[in-house]
């Protein structure tokens, strides 16, 4: 195995029994390195979710495999450690939390590895202050607005001390405070903490704060490289149904104006740096 | 707004009754309804209202609240005294045409009542000082036991956590899902009792749905949070009993002693 913390080999997964079924990945060989923070893309149908399920034995590859720090999610032996090893924050922020308390809530993932009372309690609350709730832990979640129910979630799965934490569209059922609520604790936890993000997601804006972006179509990766080279290339993206962030689009549209600027920018400070080199 | 229903009867507080454990509150409970079977004289009463009193006085809960559990039961209580009043046999006091009123009679009837209004101020109590999540934790502790003939303990318990946590949730979409529906011209209100009924088809079918739908995604998530079962999971709030739980088994077990005293020796 190389220095890869998570490894696929020829990953392919069919729905269902009929092996002639279309597949939902097709041979996917990826490698993601510790404390990498990736963006995976894609409209809908793309196989991104099913790609993330794949990561923490949720489901298990029709054929190939997948490795997580050199462990084969097809050991069935090893499940729990893989989970443990890398968590997973779904869409829908209702529906992963369990507890009526939100410190309880916290505490299902530590108390299901078997851990011991006192060290749950240390646990939670770092997990709670690492997501800015801790001011929170006695309150019912469904007090909490969305953004919030979001990090009592991410808190939960940070409790459980992974290496890596799958977000599965984090954001995409939050208003755009609740997401940008989000979006920083993410970042934090992977610059802070250096665990490694993989986020799936369809807003553009949020893959730009990524350190690589991988674009899937049809079940296959199409693009793989940082955010600067994946969206310069603004007709490809297009091509899979994808969009660029909006200060991208303008520069795509003023290069082809004639104007002439950096087809990579990406925030609005870049656009402006570009703009004022411009004579 | 729907959002603001409280799920049972529990009235927030920091009494000591509040604070003790609830195996503590949920065994002693049932000592105390047990134990009033051992009552056969008045004066046995006056010990356990006296009992009682002191527990409502401790858990500063204002009386109508431990009351209101008796509005439920008014019916059985006065049928109750009723059929105890005219049925017993024995020395007649009364009678008018069919209908006679025995001492025997009255007593057992007055005997009755209070048998039954204090076994639900004495159960109101348990439910008013305890949050249903703390009552759940109780209930799962006290069943372990029974684990090994097939009692489900921590199932059941993780069924009630979650049927708690998702009331609030569900409700919230119901609210949401009717006004949808009006908006659309949905008509709850108006019509007898069926055509109501009828009306709440659109209103059940994408609530069912959804919440099946939800089972899912939270089994999955459960999951994903390596969830397995009861097996080798500890706790977060491990329940311990405190000095003043043993205070409190003690001073039911003197009650018990006094009713016992009270059948056998006194008048």
């Amino acid at each position: 195995m190389d220095n890869f913390f998570i490894k696929t080999k020829n990953l392919t997964y069919i729905y269902g029994k009929e092996k002639n079924s279309k597949p939902a990945l097709k041979n996917i060989d990826v490698g993601i390195k510790k404390g990498e923070f990736v963006a995976i893309l894609g409209e809908n149908g793309s196989g991104k979710s099913t790609f993330a399920r794949l990561l923490n034995a949720l489901i298990i590859p029709t054929d190939g495999e997948v490795f997580i720090k050199g462990i084969n999610t097809k050991d069935s032996t090893k499940v729990w450690d893989i989970r443990q090893t890398v968590g997973m924050v779904f869409q829908n922020p209702d529906n992963q939390l369990v507890a009526t308390i939100v410190e309880d809530d916290v505490a299902f993932g530590p108390e299901n590895l078997g851990i011991k009372p006192d060290e749950i309690r240390k646990r939670v609350d770092m997990a709670l202050k690492a997501v800015d709730m801790y001011e929170y832990r006695f309150k019912e979640p469904h007090r909490l607005s969305g953004g919030q129910k979001q990090r009592v979630a991410i808190a939960g799965i940070i409790a459980m001390k992974p290496e890596c934490i799958v977000l599965d569209e984090p954001t995409a059922m939050l208003d755009p405070l609740g997401r940008s609520e989000v979006m920083e604790t993410i970042v934090r936890l992977n610059k802070e903490e250096g665990i490694t993000i993989i986020l799936i997601t369809h807003f553009m804006e949020e893959a730009v704060l990524a350190d690589r972006v991988i674009v899937m179509s049809k079940g296959e990766i199409k693009m793989d490289g940082t955010p600067k080279s994946v969206f310069s290339d603004v007709e490809k993206i297009r091509s899979y149904g994808l969009d660029v962030p909006q200060v991208t689009e303008l520069s795509y549209l003023l290069r082809q104006d004639g104007i002439n600027i950096p087809p990579d920018i990406l925030t609005v400070d870049e656009m402006v740096d570009g703009l004022c080199q411009l004579k | 707004m729907l959002r603001d229903i409280t799920i049972g009867q529990y009235v927030p507080g920091e009494s000591v009754i509040h604070r003790l454990d609830p195996r503590t509150k949920i065994l002693l409970t049932l000592i105390f309804i047990i134990s009033l079977f051992i009552i056969v004289k008045f004066s046995g009463y006056i010990i356990a209202a006296a009992f009682l009193f002191g527990v409502i006085y401790l858990s500063r809960i204002p009386i109508k609240y431990t009351v209101k559990g008796l509005r439920g039961i008014l019916i059985i209580l006065l049928i109750t005294i009723l059929i105890n009043m005219f049925m017993t046999p024995g020395r007649v006091l009364w009678s008018f045409l069919f209908l006679r009123i025995t001492y025997e009679g009255l007593t057992q009837a007055v005997f009755m009542g209070l048998r039954l209004v204090f076994l639900i101020v004495g159960t109101s109590l348990l439910t008013l000082t305890t949050p249903p999540i703390i009552m759940t934790d109780g209930i799962e502790y006290l069943l372990k036991p029974f684990r090994p003939i097939g009692v489900p303990a921590h199932e059941l318990a993780m069924m009630m956590t979650i049927a708690l946590r998702f009331i609030p949730t569900l409700m919230e979409e119901t609210d949401k899902i009717m006004k949808a529906q009006m908006a659309r011209g949905a008509d709850f209100e108006s019509g007898n009792v069926l055509n109501r009924a009828r009306s709440m088809v659109p209103l059940l079918v994408p609530l069912f749905i959804n919440a099946f739908r939800r089972a899912d995604e939270l089994a999955i998530a459960m999951e994903a949070r390596c969830y397995k079962g009861g097996e080798g999971r500890t706790r977060l709030h491990e329940l311990k009993y405190s000095p003043k739980d043993y205070i409190a088994f003690f001073m039911t077990f003197v009650m018990v002693g006094l009713f016992i005293w009270n059948r056998y020796w006194v008048w």
